[in-house]
């Protein structure tokens, strides 16, 4: 169907970034609170009231032109965006226009086993809008102003992304790396993530950009990929039949699965910005940008590369645990504790990733690497380790604590051993004889025989090589 | 002194207060009293807060049983252009989109919040025009004022409700806004004293937003010591203002007493306009033989740009109007044109269209036309370049002088009507006060004598940034030598019955 065509798309992505106030006024940015209960005179936009920049959105944005190696502007602007919407209580948006806090930047994507650098255009600020909620029946539209103030940041990218799961991955990499860096929860559903797409087709081979629809309320994480899609096929459909896209502004209906158009070019909108006069320049020193360099974590990529390089982590290893910066910090929280490195690095991520929901474990640590180091020595069985954490999650008791407490210790002497090994060949003569005639696969079921009979307890390398000698020994005797 | 209570200084009138030989309730009913009587002549105020006042004036009173101190401005009234945020008290800028709007209890402005603090009794609202756009008072949407000294004369504007009622006794003081003359201009019609501080140096927050870069909260007051207390109240650094300057508030006792020996002060060459009003050149040439004499020098100096004042300051000034009146629509406060609503827009454009006067509208206008796209880099870019120049040009002169005189209005009072009916005529009133706003500098609006028919002439003064002493210094010298500060309005346009 695309085989002419080749998209280009490029995202705007708004993200909300954690604050306690709101960007311009100390309101609460509270989620969830009864409607227009976050409001203060700057909220309202009463007459008079001026704002005021929360630093604490600066820091957070910077996390992210940094991490993303972004140029950051030592002064940039606020500039007002002015539309008339019953959900914009100043008639104007305090936003950065041509000069935002940062230029530039990339995203490193995978995609099909390669990497490529996605290229940004700026990640500028702004505040967030309020919203309407129309009543059913069209009788009486009400406004909550909540949200209105709430600091945004809005992360553009270049016409840079070429099919729909690679912007897709790029809205799956930016959100991991908000959450990675505390800035956002990220949620789509709950509006701390918005995408708008801007999709054009060109003909495969040529380097000029097609016309462009932008594409607006993709509210959700998997319409990412199905509404882009949708566009790629409409304006697909278009030009096979030799018509020409129409530049224009297109509403997603997720419930539908289509598009309409909301406006065309010739309506877009004049939002006279220009400067903000009552905020002066925002200026960052070098100070702040290497104070927030300096506290930024590790990112996922260097981590993965890092863990494969140093620990000999799988591929699947590394990406799993790099999911979720709680179980990355984990991870190496554990290793660090367990100070075995390399070695304990594979048993160490095996029982973190075992867990069902890895990021919201209640187990400390410490005692992972405790628990795996009780394995490694053979203090108790794997078997018994399942347990252990089990009762470890369970509780938050250490794992020594544990073992000791229930008498979980591996029993590892011989003499003892090997009398329940031969009680349990002599309680099963048809086996042993079928063992020694040839059946070596039954020596599993002798294990288990002995392992009921020590309670679980019995270190199972040892048993197994006693029962051979046990099994041989007897045979050979008689 | 021979003075009735309602012309006495609020310096005299809050050292009384404090020495307990007044108390600030009676205080408080002699200026209800007399704004009961002369208002209705002038129409100065909007809203008397009698119960208000009064719980300020006896807490006043109060304080000063429990031998606390009630502050420098101890039982001063004072009354409050109505572009500043009153909470409880209806804040209207003088406009139908907000008749009728209280603002929370809780909501006042900082130059409020400081008065009160100060222990100043807040009186009521005062008249102005609309949104603080207007040279005449003649804007204001519910109805004009008339100068104490003629009434069939224009008390100026846009503070034109301040500038008669302080000149009429109506209150000791009050604070005006300025934003590119809209305190002195009225100060100078109605004889009285007007301050446009540096700006930044007074807080913005809670002052209804006219011009964000041009606004400037100052007092308008009988003398120079009442503007100075009245400024030293008001003054200083506000976290809630992102423009606030980060300086504290001047102590300007010392630069009252100083004198003007010393000071050199310079003539603006291009602002030897025509069409500037032979007697208002008389006076000013007399009132700087009078700083002469006093010591002071007097030279020419250049303001080259000075001819670009009017076409920046009107293309910033409605540009941002433009901007800061987009809120007024409607959804949460204020005025909304009456159902049936036949869209959101149609909501907008008939409340927008009812509740804004036509100046209102044409600065709209004028300022949605230079903000559009593509006319940004030519119109408010290009103004706001011009206006770096006009401070290079301040700057420049300030390295030569002290202070820069002029006229502070071409003429003296005009006929209510005279000019409404062509506004540039009415923009042009304002040409010798938009600079000192444009460059953000202070300026101060003195009384310097009077036409043959008895109306008052103002002499401004501009200073440099943050030098409010050497402009409040040189005008308390020239105060000091002159007597036009003891003469009041004729008493019988402010008796019998009202007609405003």
């Amino acid at each position: 169907m695309t085989g002419r065509w080749q998209p280009v798309i490029g995202l705007e992505v708004h993200v909300q970034l954690a604050t306690r106030s709101k960007a311009f006024s100390g309101a609460p940015a509270g989620f969830g609170a009864p409607p227009n209960s976050q409001c203060d005179p700057v909220v309202l936009a009463l007459p008079g009231s001026l704002p005021v920049f929360n630093r604490g959105a600066l820091e957070l944005a910077l996390r992210l032109g940094l991490a993303c190696g972004s140029r950051i502007r030592q002064v940039s602007r606020f500039a007002r965006k002015h539309y008339f919407y019953p959900d914009l209580p100043k008639g104007y948006q305090i936003s950065q226009y041509d000069e935002p806090l940062c230029d530039g930047g990339t995203i490193e994507v995978e995609l099909g086993g390669s990497t490529r650098s996605v290229q940004l255009r700026r990640i500028h600020l702004e505040e967030d809008a309020g919203k309407n909620l129309h009543q059913p029946g069209g009788r009486a539209s009400h406004v909550d102003l909540n949200r209105a103030g709430v600091p945004l940041i809005e992360v553009v990218s270049e016409p840079d992304l070429f099919s729909a799961e690679e912007a897709a991955e790029y809205m799956r990499v930016l959100r991991q790396l908000c959450r990675w860096l505390d800035l956002s929860g990220g949620d789509m559903e709950k509006g701390q993530l918005r995408c708008d797409a801007n999709v054009s087709l060109r003909a495969v081979g040529s380097t000029e950009l097609g016309t462009r629809a932008e594409l607006k309320n993709i509210n959700s994480f998997k319409f990412v990929h199905h509404a882009i899609e949708h566009e790629i096929a409409r304006q697909a459909r278009i030009l096979d039949q030799g018509g020409t896209v129409v530049q224009e502004t297109r509403l997603w209906d997720s419930v539908a699965g289509v598009s309409h158009s909301m406006r065309s070019k010739e309506e877009a909108m004049d939002y006279r910005y220009f400067p903000d006069p009552d905020l002066p320049p925002l200026a960052v020193g070098d100070d702040v940008i290497e104070r927030v360099r300096a506290s930024l974590p590790e990112l996922p990529a260097a981590r993965r590369a890092r863990w494969r390089g140093e620990l000999g982590l799988s591929d699947d290893d590394a990406r799993h645990l790099a999911s979720d910066r709680a179980v990355a910090d984990r991870f190496d929280a554990a290793l660090a504790a367990h100070g075995g490195g390399a070695a304990a690095a594979k048993p160490i991520a095996n029982w973190i990733l075992g867990e069902k929901d890895a990021a919201q474990s209640t187990v400390a640590p410490a005692h992972v690497a405790e628990l795996v180091r009780l394995v490694e020595t053979g203090t108790i069985s794997g078997q018994t380790g399942k347990d252990v954490w089990a009762e470890m999650a369970a509780t938050g008791e250490a794992p020594t604590a544990i073992v000791e407490r229930r008498g979980l210790t591996q029993v590892r002497d011989e003499g003892a051993l090997e009398a329940a090994c031969a009680e349990a060949i002599a309680a099963h003569p048809t086996e042993a004889a079928s063992f020694r005639a040839g059946k070596p696969a039954l020596i599993g079921f002798f294990v288990g025989q002995v392992m009921k009979r020590t309670g679980g307890r019995a270190d199972p390398k040892l048993v197994n090589q006693i029962l051979r000698r046990l099994l041989s020994t007897d045979g050979a005797s008689r | 002194m021979s003075e009735p209570l309602h012309y006495l200084p609020a310096t005299e009138l809050a050292r009384r207060v404090r020495a307990r030989e007044l108390s600030a309730l009676e205080l408080l009913r002699a200026t209800l009293d007399r704004i009961g009587a002369a208002d209705p002549h002038l129409g100065a105020f909007l809203h008397v807060d009698a119960d208000g006042a009064e719980r300020q004036a006896a807490a006043v009173d109060q304080a000063l049983a429990r031998r606390d101190d009630p502050g420098p401005l101890a039982g001063v009234p004072i009354a409050l252009k109505d572009v500043i945020v009153t909470g409880g008290v209806p804040t209207t800028a003088g406009s139908r989109i907000l008749a009728g709007w209280v603002p929370p209890a809780s909501y006042s402005a900082t130059v409020v919040e400081r008065l009160r603090a100060a222990g100043a009794v807040l009186v009521g609202k005062l008249n102005l025009d609309e949104f603080a756009m207007g040279s005449s008072n003649e804007n204001s949407a519910f109805h004009p004022v008339r100068n104490p000294w003629d009434l069939e004369r224009v008390p100026g504007g846009s503070s034109g409700g301040a500038a008669a009622a302080v000149a009429a006794g109506l209150c000791a003081g009050a604070l005006g806004t300025d934003t590119g003359g809209s305190i002195r201009q009225p100060a100078a019609l109605c004889g009285v004293v007007g301050l446009k501080p540096t700006y930044g140096r007074v807080p913005r927050y809670g002052v209804v937003a006219f011009a964000s870069s041009l606004d400037q909260v100052g007092p308008l007051a009988r003398t120079v010591g009442d503007a100075a207390l009245l400024f030293e109240a008001i003054a200083g650094f506000d976290p809630r203002d992102s423009t606030s300057i980060q300086e504290p508030a001047p102590r300007l006792a010392d630069a009252l007493t100083r004198g003007a020996r010393g000071l050199r002060i310079g003539r603006p060459r291009e602002l030897e306009l025509p069409g500037v009003d032979l007697e208002v050149t008389a006076a000013v040439d007399a009132a700087l033989d009078v700083l002469t004499h006093l010591g002071a020098t007097v030279t020419d100096v250049s303001l080259p740009h000075a001819a670009y004042w009017l076409p920046a300051y009107y293309l910033v000034a409605p540009a941002e109007a433009s901007s800061n009146l987009a809120r007024y629509d409607g959804v949460r406060y204020g005025m909304r044109a009456g159902p049936p609503e036949q869209s959101l827009n149609d909501m907008y454009a008939r409340t927008r269209g009812a509740g804004f006067g036509a100046e209102v509208k044409r600065r709209i206008m004028l300022g949605t036309f230079a903000l559009r796209s593509g006319y940004y880099d030519a119109y408010y870019r290009k103004a706001q370049q011009v206006r770096a120049l006009i401070a290079r040009d301040h700057e420049r002169a300030f390295a030569e002088v002290d202070l820069i005189a002029t006229p502070t209005s071409p003429t003296p009072a005009f006929r209510l009507g005279e000019k409404t009916q062509d506004p540039v005529t009415m923009y042009l009133t304002d040409v010798f006060t938009m600079g000192a706003p444009l460059a953000g500098l202070p300026a101060i609006s003195v009384p310097c004598g009077f036409t043959p028919e008895g109306l008052p002439v103002g002499l401004q003064l501009t200073a440099r940034a943050l030098d409010e002493a050497t402009l409040l210094r040189a005008a308390a010298a020239y105060e000091q030598a002159t007597d036009h500060g003891l003469r009041h309005p004729p008493e019988q346009n402010l008796a019998g019955e009202g007609r405003a």
